[in-house]
Formats: structure tokens, C-alpha cells, sequence
């Protein structure tokens, strides 16, 4: 691995999760060189889970993460530069420039730079208010906007969409959820998990509309009505738009490093140019588990993955390798996914579907490839270790719900099942 | 430990290695983990966020939350792994007569690691 020799200054750009923990694990490192952290939030780093669940259903901020106590940052001689954006990187004299003109000088630079809420672009979309959630503002101004009886349309049945769904109904909103896929949640979970959660959102008055999209929005009086892709008309007071983020890869592209949606890096967090790293939602990291590069918009990622790369920094020469790990809350219900769920996997089902607790594992050969679980994490965790392994497993056994999964991960360490 | 400062949480079968299980000591929910052939008892609730430490993943001597895979040591109830950065309050703990007892006031926790 080629790597620059004893960096004494690392830049982090970019505030948030991902960006917090690169700093405080390159302390943690022994890292005793200068550290700055560049934020175009005025925040401290924070966790965004709260934004599309507690955040909204409380009307205060308590729910707030953040990674670290103000106090920390002081103590561990992080400095923060924060409300200030990065305008462009000069890799031959390794600068950075930032928007207030002033200039820092790196030997490490690490994007952490996340993603933006996508915004709707069909006709009409400009022309009235839309909501988006990606920052303690944009959930300030949702909530305040959600009382008993507002009508709130949002557009995308995703983790944030009907997070925000389960939130609006807390607070008394009538919520239509409007999906373009055949299903919810279509690309992180599978068809199974879908119909629960559907099934879940429709008992607690959510009106789901599959396999609609919004082909036009306009103003009508004081409300807003957005034409569906099957010729109805949907009235809103509130519309939330939900249709995944894009990664800010804009300030690696322009200064000419590898970008394909997301930072191109390997395992090690580390560009072409060894002396820029990515962590966090922007990174398109190769994972050696998986084999392949991916990007993954998840707080795992931001966080493990972020502490991963400063330990490189450091010194360290281990690469992130973990397998994914998302989960979700809505009414009550914890999802938890782990793996990379495959349309052409076989689907094992521990538990009665539509009911939870409930744990479903997919498998190809006889290797565990990614689980679901309903209300169960200990039991996915225990699934974490059978994707681990590797093992061939009986599949009758697996979806027996008599044999526990901890027994099956017993079975598999002491008998050294093959991979 | 005195004898009357002793109080039952549960049966000796009711743990295993890999699965702890929920009990109280006075009111408050605890975790009562087994590493080998001892016994060990911290707070249920992680310090950092609702998950309960009774339904984490046991590695070894550490215990993972479930909720966020932050880890602690069973044993002293010090963080470590992220993001868990407040130690675990602990009790001592006692077999005796296939029941598994703690001492009723916490041995340990609180506070930042060090």
C-alpha cells in the first residue's frame, strides 16, 4: 500500500458523522499532529437517524446525537471550522481552499463531505414548498408544519419516507405515501419484508400507493396538488420528497480524482492520490467481504468505516471490512438488515410472516447471504456470525424457528464448519 | 459481599455464555452475562442509546448492544467500541445453590472512559 509518510496535518472536510469519527479515532490512534475539521453545517457533527424518527414526533431537539460533547473537541485539540464550505482542492500544493478565502495546507485530506437529499424534478416542482430531511433544519421545519389533520403527501416509500410516514401519524397528520416501484423499501429489503411493512403502515392509517409516481405538482389555493402516473389527483398541505440522497463528490471530481456516484477508494479509504481518503456516505470503497465497491448511506458505514480510515492515517494498515448493517424504525417495529439482500437468493423464513418477532435469511448454496429480522436483533447478530463463517449450513435446520439460531452459530465455531 | 446485602436475579440455567438474561436489583433492570465459569452483572440499558444489553451478542468477555453494535466489557463495564463512551454500572455477582445473586448497591460505571 503506498501511503504519505508521518502526515503531521490532516483535514477532514466535511462535518458530520463520518467526518466527527475520523477525528476522534485519529486521537484515539495516537495521531498527535494537527487536525481540522472543515463543516458547512453550523453544527457540531451529529447522527441523522433522530431526523426522520424522534425528531419529528417530539417538538423539542433532545433527540439530537451528536457525536461527540462540545467540550471534546477542545480537550482533544480538533479544531472545527464550521458554517464554512470547501470550495476546491490543489493536490500539487495540498490545499484546500474554503469559501471565507482562507487556505489550509494538508498531508492528509479526508472528503467526508456525505450526500444530499435528491430533489424532485418533475414540472412544477419549483414552484411550491417541498420538504426534504437531511439536517436538524430541515426537521425543524417539517415538524412545525405537522399537526392533527394535516394532509401530507410523501413522495417515496424509502427508510426515510415512511420514517417520516410513522412520525406524521404520532403527530396526527393524514399521510399518503406515494411509491414509483411495485414495493416499499424495494432496494434495501426483500419482497417479504416489503408486504410486512406495507401490511404495518395501512394499520396505522397510512394510505400507500404503489407503483405511482408524480408526473406534475402545482399550487392550488393554499394547498398542493400533485398529479400521480395513474391519472389521480393527490391534495396536500405538506409534501415531503424522499427519493434517496446524492452523493457530494463534486470537490474529488474537480480536482481530478476517480469519482463514479461517490468517491472512488479502496479498502484502506484511500484514492489514487495517497494522500486523499473518503469515509462515510460519499465513499464508493471497495469492500473486500463483498468483493466489490460499494457506496452505503448508512450510519455503520459512516461511522466504522470514518474510523477505519484515520487508523490508516495513523499508521495502521487494516482495511475496513465489515459486512452492511442498516436498520429502521417505524411504528414501533425495528427492522435490522445485514448483508447485501439479492433478488436471485433463496428466501428462509424463521417465524409467521406478517408477525413479529420474525427473522428471514437468505442463501445461496447453503451460505447465509444477508437476514432480516422484525423486533429480533440479537437474533440477526447471531446471523452476522453465519455470514461470517461462511458455512454451508442445512438449510431445513435454518428455517426450523426450534433450533435456535445461537445454537446453530455454537455448532458452526466448534465444528470449524468448512468455508 | 455481606450475606444480606445479597439479592436472587435468576437460576443458574436460565444464562449461557451466549445468551444473558434480564433480571432487577431493586427496581432497576440489570444484565446478567456468564464468561466461563463466572458470572457478571451490569446495567441492562447501554449507555448510549435504548438498547438493552440483556439481548446483545456475547464475544467472548465483551457484550455488543444490539442497538448500535457498540460494545463493553462484561467485566468491568468500560466501553470498547464505538459508539459507547460511558462505562456500564456493575455489580458483584455470586453462584451459589443454582441460583445466580448480586449485591444490591453497584460496585462500578458512570463516567467517561478513560
Amino acid at each position: 500500500m503506498m501511503r504519505a509518510l508521518s502526515p503531521e496535518q490532516v483535514v477532514i472536510v466535511g462535518g458530520g458523522q463520518a467526518g466527527g469519527r475520523c477525528a476522534e479515532a485519529l486521537r484515539a490512534a495516537g495521531f498527535a499532529g494537527r487536525v481540522t475539521i472543515v463543516g458547512k453545517e453550523v453544527h457540531l457533527p451529529y447522527e441523522r437517524p433522530s431526523l426522520s424518527k424522534e425528531m419529528l414526533i417530539s417538538d423539542e431537539d433532545e433527540s439530537i446525537v451528536w457525536v461527540r460533547p462540545e467540550q471534546a473537541y477542545a480537550e482533544e485539540r480538533i479544531e472545527l471550522r464550521l458554517g464554512v464550505t470547501a470550495t476546491s482542492i490543489d493536490r500539487d500544493r495540498r490545499e484546500l481552499h474554503l469559501d471565507d478565502g482562507s487556505v489550509l495546507i494538508y498531508d492528509a485530506l479526508v472528503l467526508a463531505t456525505g450526500a444530499r437529499a435528491r430533489q424532485l424534478t418533475v414540472p412544477g416542482a419549483d414552484s411550491v414548498p417541498l420538504h426534504l430531511i437531511r439536517t436538524i433544519e430541515d426537521s425543524r421545519a417539517l415538524r412545525s408544519r405537522l399537526s392533527a389533520g394535516t394532509r401530507l403527501v410523501i413522495i417515496g416509500a424509502g427508510f426515510i419516507g415512511l420514517e417520516v410516514a410513522s412520525a406524521a401519524r404520532h403527530r396526527g397528520a393524514e399521510v399518503t405515501v406515494l411509491e414509483a416501484a411495485d414495493r416499499v423499501m424495494a432496494r434495501a429489503v426483500p419482497p417479504e419484508i416489503s408486504e410486512h411493512h406495507t401490511a404495518l403502515h395501512r394499520s396505522h392509517g397510512v394510505n400507500i400507493s404503489l407503483g405511482t409516481s408524480v408526473v406534475s405538482i402545482a399550487r392550488e389555493g393554499d394547498a398542493i396538488a400533485l398529479r400521480g402516473s395513474g391519472g389521480e389527483t393527490f391534495v396536500a398541505d405538506v409534501v415531503v420528497v424522499g427519493v434517496g440522497i446524492e452523493p457530494n463528490d463534486e470537490l474529488a471530481r474537480e480536482a481530478g480524482l476517480e469519482t463514479d456516484r461517490g468517491v472512488v477508494v479502496d479498502a484502506f479509504g484511500m484514492t489514487r492520490d495517497p494522500q486523499v481518503f473518503a469515509a462515510g456516505d460519499v465513499a464508493r470503497h471497495y469492500n473486500p467481504l463483498l468483493k466489490q465497491h460499494i457506496l452505503l448511506e448508512s450510519w455503520q458505514n459512516a461511522q466504522n468505516q470514518a474510523i477505519a480510515v484515520a487508523k490508516v492515517i495513523a499508521g495502521g494498515d487494516a482495511p475496513y471490512a465489515e459486512i452492511p448493517w442498516f436498520w429502521s424504525d417505524q411504528f414501533g417495529v425495528n427492522l435490522q438488515v445485514i448483508g447485501l439482500p439479492s433478488a436471485d437468493a433463496k428466501t428462509i423464513v424463521r417465524g409467521t410472516s406478517g408477525q413479529v418477532p420474525y427473522v428471514l435469511l437468505q442463501t445461496r448454496n447453503g451460505r447465509v447471504l444477508s437476514a432480516c429480522a422484525l423486533n429480533a436483533p440479537r437474533e440477526l447478530r447471531f446471523a452476522r456470525e453465519l455470514i461470517s463463517s461462511g458455512a454451508v449450513l442445512d438449510e431445513a435446520m435454518l428455517g426450523d424457528p426450534g433450533v435456535r439460531l445461537a445454537d446453530i452459530v455454537r455448532d458452526v465455531k466448534q465444528r470449524k464448519v468448512p468455508a | 459481599m455481606s450475606e444480606q446485602q445479597l439479592v436472587p436475579l435468576c437460576l443458574i440455567s436460565d444464562v449461557t455464555e451466549d445468551l444473558p438474561v434480564k433480571a432487577e436489583i431493586k427496581g432497576e433492570e440489570v444484565a446478567v452475562f456468564q464468561v466461563g465459569e463466572h458470572y457478571y452483572v451490569t446495567q441492562n440499558l447501554c449507555t448510549h442509546g435504548p438498547g438493552e444489553l440483556a439481548e446483545g451478542f456475547v464475544d467472548g468477555d465483551e457484550v455488543e448492544c444490539p442497538f448500535h453494535q457498540g460494545k463493553f466489557s462484561i467485566i468491568t463495564g468500560k466501553p470498547t467500541a464505538a459508539p459507547c463512551t460511558v462505562a456500564l454500572r456493575t455489580w458483584d455477582a455470586l453462584a451459589r445453590d443454582g441460583q445466580v445473586y448480586a449485591s444490591t448497591t453497584p460496585r462500578s460505571g458512570g463516567g467517561e472512559a478513560a
